[in-house]
């Protein structure tokens, strides 16, 4: 599969020399919450082969680099938006463990109450506003609390994830439009995994730099490598900087790459075992690993004890979700309506 | 009481819920300083100003979007579709995004929206401008469907819908925005669950919404003449259903016949239909009737509108039926492809031609 080589930025109006100067807390909490994402992925793709699991599950192993960038560049009060590969996204706002487990289990104690499952995660505690299931259905729904932030004039921004399949979609660009029209404080991130289910990119969008798509919106544009935590961040505290102190949208394209199917049920017959294992090379979280040693900033023996943390949390959230309760049968008829 | 027009008391319902709610807010195309296709939001950028009444592009997904998005936040939106037709365009963020929000999240979240739609025909539009889409909405669980046939109703109605925290399909009719009534000047609301009885009567019910009261009304008072009264029977909220009401109606007056402006497969009768013989079976002394449009798409032709539409003489012949009367009404329900009427009428010419040749033989 032909690919250009990240990164490839462009239009980046403003840099910010401090962007790098992170603490080292903070690149460790980052690199903890990719381990917690590959972690958890892994024991529901587990769960799902044993049939604890319904439905779709699309994991996000491979692109933990991208929401863990994102989202950590965010305040607490700013909104985040997700697709149908969304429980990293969700982990990464901090949605508890143990409730995205049990929605996965169809729980009465998972975050939906159980009636959302692998694609619709909301925390709305935390400011996570869903997963959505429909390829491109999300980003209108951005611009919608883009919308109600300058309303009300407050100075968060929306943070919205969506895949490479949603660029061909009237929603992609009525939302961009709309967006840069008015000028919203949005910053669509467009997951580039290189395939839309077993579609690859250069058979679905005449123009395979995704980045490109946007550009005639007038606003900001950026590829960025998004297998590399540092990178993604980067660009992400650039993005957010910029659309909080601007008040205008931006369009990122992180280039990554899903090491599962599009589903577990996926064949896979689409892409070639070399492939993946090319990719596999370049994976985000031995990468970040690697760069923490490599600094000093943390001994193998910290790093072990991580690895432990993440899996006693993970091995918690599956027995949480095991032991909780089913949903009533009334809780069927609630929620329809406000 | 004044008397206003519909558009005048949508407008006023719209600027007293904007003056009382700072989260209220008009989003739309044209709604701003063209005032409306419709005039419905004049003057509302003069009172409140451009980040409140908002022109939007032809854009109807992202408009709906937008509305859906500000109302997962907090704001409470009037999206205005400049006919329910171009609402097709928004149909993906109104059944799958709006309607599924509250339900998805485990109630985490609401959506309190207001999505108003002028719909039906009668102004020779044609067939992409002059649907009726009622139960394409009333389809779905977690919307409201509002239809108000007065202006009183069209005030109080829209001020509950605002009012109300969930998604509501708001629907209005192109012809009705000029029909006068009266308003009273002092604050009131129409609640979104209850029919109202429009017209008292003990011989028949007819059960009607939108367009369609004015019209049955019109016939009920011929029928009158004939000292047959009916009682119609306005909808107002069609989703929900004030089923209780039409039982009460019916179980009076034995016989009912259903008027709407949709067609007649899946429309919003065969829904008061199937609800009614579940409440009411043992109580009807004939079958119910339908009078809706024809099931075709609308033609521009003056003449072939007017065919293709409910008016009063159809309801009054449909009453007739119900009535047990000599019938007079029809509809088709299954419209034949051109290919078999094309039989039909060689056959037709074969039968006409056969005597013809026999008499030159």
């Amino acid at each position: 599969m032909p690919h250009a080589p990240c990164p490839m930025t462009l239009l980046t109006a403003d840099s910010f020399p401090g962007d790098n100067l992170m603490e080292k807390d903070e690149l460790i909490e980052m690199y903890r919450q990719m381990v917690l994402i590959r972690k958890f992925e892994d024991r529901a793709g587990e769960m799902y082969k044993v049939g604890k699991i319904g439905g779709f599950l699309h994991l996000y192993i491979g692109q933990e680099a991208v929401a863990v960038g994102f989202i950590s560049a965010l305040r607490p009060d700013d909104y985040v938006i997700g697709a149908y590969r969304e429980h990293g996204q969700a982990l990464a706002r901090g949605a508890e463990p143990r409730r995205v487990m049990a929605e996965l289990f169809g729980k009465r104690t998972g975050i939906s109450r159980g009636k959302g499952g692998s694609m619709h995660m909301f925390d709305v505690e935390h400011n996570f506003m869903g997963g959505h299931g429909i390829v491109g259905g999300g980003m209108p729904l951005a611009a919608g609390m883009g919308f109600a932030v300058n309303y009300r004039e407050t100075d968060q921004v929306v943070l919205c994830f969506f895949g490479d399949g949603a660029v061909n979609e009237g929603a992609f660009h009525e939302s961009l439009n709309l967006a840069s029209l008015w000028r919203l404080p949005v910053i669509y991130v467009c997951e580039n995994n290189l395939y839309g289910m077993g579609t690859a990119v250069t058979r679905a969008s005449a123009i395979p730099q995704l980045f490109r798509r946007a550009m005639c919106y007038d606003m900001e544009v950026e590829s960025v490598d998004g297998m590399d935590l540092l990178t993604v961040r980067e660009a992400a505290d650039r993005a957010v900087r910029m659309a909080r102190r601007d008040r205008e949208p931006r369009f990122i394209e992180a280039v990554t790459y899903r090491f599962r199917g599009h589903s577990v049920a996926d064949p896979g017959a689409y892409r070639t075992k070399e492939e993946i294992q090319e990719w596999e090379r370049r994976d985000p979280v031995p990468k970040m690993r690697d760069y923490l040693l490599d600094e000093g900033m943390l001994t193998q023996q910290v790093l072990d004890e991580i690895d432990k943390e993440i899996s006693r949390i993970v091995d918690d959230a599956v027995k949480f979700a095991e032991e909780s309760p089913e949903p009533d049968h009334e809780e069927l008829f609630e929620n329809v309506y406000a | 009481m004044a008397v206003m027009m519909y558009r005048q008391a949508l407008n006023l319902a719209l600027r007293e819920e904007m003056r009382r709610d700072p989260n209220v807010c008009v989003i739309g195309e044209e709604v701003a300083e063209y005032e409306g296709a419709y005039r419905v939001t004049e003057g509302l950028l003069q009172e409140f100003g451009e980040k409140r009444v908002v022109d939007t592009p032809i854009s109807e997904e992202g408009i709906a979007g937008t509305g859906i998005g500000a109302a997962m936040v907090g704001l409470r939106p009037v999206v205005e579709m400049m006919t329910v037709n171009f609402a097709l365009l928004a149909m993906d963020q109104i059944v799958n995004h709006a309607a599924k929000l509250r339900y998805m999240s485990g109630g985490q979240i609401k959506v309190p929206l207001v999505i108003r739609a002028p719909q039906g025909a009668g102004m020779q539009l044609g067939a992409q401008h002059s649907q009726n889409l009622e139960s394409w909405f009333m389809h779905v669980p977690g919307l409201k469907v509002v239809a108000a046939a007065t202006p009183y109703d069209a005030k109080g109605l829209l001020k509950s819908a605002i009012r109300d925290d969930n998604p509501v399909i708001f629907l209005e009719h192109e012809l009705l925005y000029t029909m006068k009534g009266e308003v009273p000047e002092e604050e009131y609301t129409v609640p979104l669950e209850k029919a109202d009885i429009k017209r008292e009567g003990k011989s028949v019910t007819i059960i009607t919404y939108l367009r369609m009261v004015a019209v049955s009304l019109a016939a009920a008072n011929a029928l009158a003449s004939e000292g047959i009264e009916a009682e119609v029977i306005d909808l107002r909220t069609l989703r929900p259903m004030d089923i209780d009401t039409l039982t009460e109606s019916v179980r009076k007056t034995h016989r009912a016949i259903v008027v709407e402006e949709d067609w007649p497969t899946c429309g919003a009768g065969a829904e008061i239909m199937a609800r009614l013989q579940e409440t009411a079976f043992d109580y009807f002394d004939a079958p119910i009737i339908r009078v809706t449009s024809e099931d075709v798409p609308m033609p521009y032709s003056k003449n072939l509108e007017r065919s293709a539409l409910p008016d009063e003489q159809k309801v009054i012949d449909a009453v007739h039926c119900v009535l047990g009367h000599e019938c007079r009404y029809s509809r088709r329900y299954e419209i034949e492809p051109d290919s078999e009427r094309e039989v039909e009428e060689e056959e037709e010419e074969e039968v006409e031609q056969e005597p013809r040749l026999k008499a030159e033989e």
